[in-house]
């Protein structure tokens, strides 16, 4: 799952991707007129719009683009970054960031490009921006505290507005549509040209205004993968063609006590039902996870087979379901749950008044397989764990 | 017609724009910025000129141990190289190379100098508050959604909507 880098593509290889996309990135700014002042500002005085419409049209784009990607499981969102939150520095950097903009006409990414093609007031603004930070960082100890206050973290903005990110992605899609609508107008007015709403080729102009909306509301009504596989494997289960074997409680204690090496134990439940009780030489991968590919591996390992249990029979064959789906074949789903286990060996041992001699069997067996499983479960307390990744967020933003 | 008016459709130049900032986020996890790599050179400039003041200021040095390789070995620096290189070819593409001074009607050259530099001293200044500018900050935010850099997308183009007035002699007749 992407991001690429650092796990497909080795980190060394990062700084001639920053050039390759930079190239990218220098290349669009100035394709779209940003490397000439004029139509930079006329985003402030009503002549050209040109800024709005690209800024606009490229954060719906990388912004849809990141929803699909995350909806077909393609990028983990998690991870990338996310610019943290500090709101009084932000709403005062922003609005110093502003004046500086209608006094110097650019920014500094557009100020790099006019300055790529010969602009020398590119190259000013970049000199002065480097003395701007400069500043900055002589400063910084006065500003410091305002620098630092109401630190919020990476929040994104559909969880502060209490809504879901598809909802937000339709909204801000709305608005940006509305904005290309509106600010045609305007233009218009302010050039003293007779206002054409839809001049040219208004159809061409709708359809290219339907497709973000309706990417958003495809990924809106469709499942994510996730869904989809557990929606196929349900389907598959219930009509009988693909039903996990189960293995009994006892069955299962026996063949941990004779050979748990043959075996691969998963608690599918959470990582704390586990840390209080979990079944000798289990390893804990909840079922919420088990779709990942760095388990693919570990539940495809040919002289173990799997046996999965949770706190549901329901819970534990399902597991075995998406092992399956994952190419395992012959994984096992636990019939009792974890608590039913642990009550049947580690609970109290009830006998009747006059025990059969199979009854007396059973529970002479039970005592020595919670023996005996607990001793393998000291001995391998240092055994390897399933590989916990350590899942870091990327380090960006322009600092 | 003139050549240097032929600019590619917004809407197109958008979406390719679009994509980059996608595929940058989909290869590296991070976003595209520009104020980043300009904060480089501030500080390597400070490295070289004043390498006591450099080792004492706590500004400069959490900037050092963010990058230990030096302060031009950053992802931005070479971020912005390709943008001066992208940007060149696709001026030299449009016939748009050459040494000019851009600026507002009836405008002096020396007014529109010292307003660059200025304004990219407010720019850089402010950048730095707010943890990124127009690119890092406003863009790659509201590709993720960050709430951060959405607020400080507002806060820039509000406050250049707000200045706008004061400073229209710069760009407007009137």
């Amino acid at each position: 799952m992407a991001p690429l880098i650092p796990d497909i593509i080795a980190p060394e290889y990062n700084y001639l991707i920053a050039l390759i996309v930079g190239i990218g990135f220098g290349f669009a700014l100035e394709q779209a007129g940003f490397s000439s002042t004029r139509k930079l500002v006329g985003l402030f005085y009503g002549y050209d719009f040109t800024v709005l419409r690209v800024f606009f049209t490229a954060g719906i784009t990388a912004m849809t683009g990141v929803l699909i990607l995350s909806h077909l499981e393609l990028l983990n969102t998690d991870i990338i970054f996310v610019n943290p939150t500090f709101l009084p520095s932000a709403l005062t950097g922003g609005v110093i960031m502003g004046l500086g903009f209608v006094i110097g006409g650019f920014c500094p990414g557009t100020s790099a490009c006019a300055a790529a093609i010969g602009k020398l007031d590119g190259w000013a603004f970049i000199l002065g921006a480097t003395l701007g930070i400069f500043s900055f960082g002589e400063f910084y100890p006065l500003l410091k505290d305002f620098y630092l206050m109401d630190a919020q973290g990476p929040v994104l903005i559909y969880e502060k507005l209490g809504i879901n990110r598809i909802s937000f992605a339709l909204i801000m899609t709305f608005i940006a549509l509305f904005a290309f609508f509106a600010t045609g107008i305007i233009e218009d007015k302010v050039n003293k040209r007779p206002v054409s709403l839809l001049g040219g080729n208004p159809k061409n102009k709708v359809l290219a205004a339907a497709i973000p909306v309706l990417l958003v509301l495809l990924v809106m009504v469709t499942p994510s993968r996730k869904e989809f596989v557990m929606s196929k494997l349900e389907a598959k289960a219930a009509s009988g063609e693909c039903k996990p074997d189960l293995i009994d409680a006892d069955k299962l204690a026996f063949e941990l006590t004779n050979n748990y090496y043959k075996y691969n134990v998963i608690d599918v439940r959470s990582p704390e039902e586990y840390e209080k009780f979990h079944i000798a030489t289990a390893i804990n991968i909840p079922l919420d996870d088990l779709h990942s590919t760095a388990y693919r591996q570990l539940l495809n390992q040919r002289i173990r087979t799997n046996v999965f249990y949770g706190a549901s029979t329901q819970q534990a064959k399902q597991a075995c379901l998406i092992a399956r789906y994952h190419g395992n074949q012959t994984s096992l789903a636990l019939e009792q749950t974890a608590t039913q286990f642990q009550e049947t060996f580690y609970g109290e041992i009830t006998i009747s008044d006059d025990p059969s001699k199979q009854e007396k069997t059973v529970a002479n067996f039970r005592q020595k397989a919670a023996e005996k499983m607990t001793e393998i479960e000291e001995n391998l307390a240092s055994r390897e764990k399933p590989v916990k990744k350590k899942m870091t967020r990327v380090q960006g933003g322009c600092s | 017609m003139d050549h240097s008016n032929k600019f590619m459709n917004p809407y197109l130049a958008g979406v390719l724009l679009g994509f980059v900032l996608l595929v940058t986020i989909y290869v590296t996890g991070r976003g595209l910025g520009a104020s980043g790599a300009m904060k480089s050179v501030a500080v390597s400039a400070v490295q070289k000129a004043a390498p006591e003041h450099f080792e004492e200021t706590a500004y400069y040095q959490n900037y050092a141990a963010d990058h230990p390789d030096g302060p031009m070995k950053s992802w931005l620096v070479f971020e912005m190289l390709g943008v001066l290189v992208g940007a060149f070819l696709s001026g030299a593409l449009a016939g748009r190379l050459g040494l000019k001074l851009e600026k507002g009607p009836g405008v002096q050259n020396t007014t529109r100098i010292i307003g660059a530099i200025l304004g990219g001293f407010l720019f850089g200044f402010g950048s730095q508050l707010g943890r990124g500018c127009t690119s890092g900050s406003a863009l790659s935010g509201m590709a993720v959604m960050s709430f951060g850099g959405i607020m400080t997308m507002l806060a820039i183009f509000g406050g250049a909507y707000a200045f706008a007035w004061f400073f229209r002699k710069l760009w407007i007749k009137g």
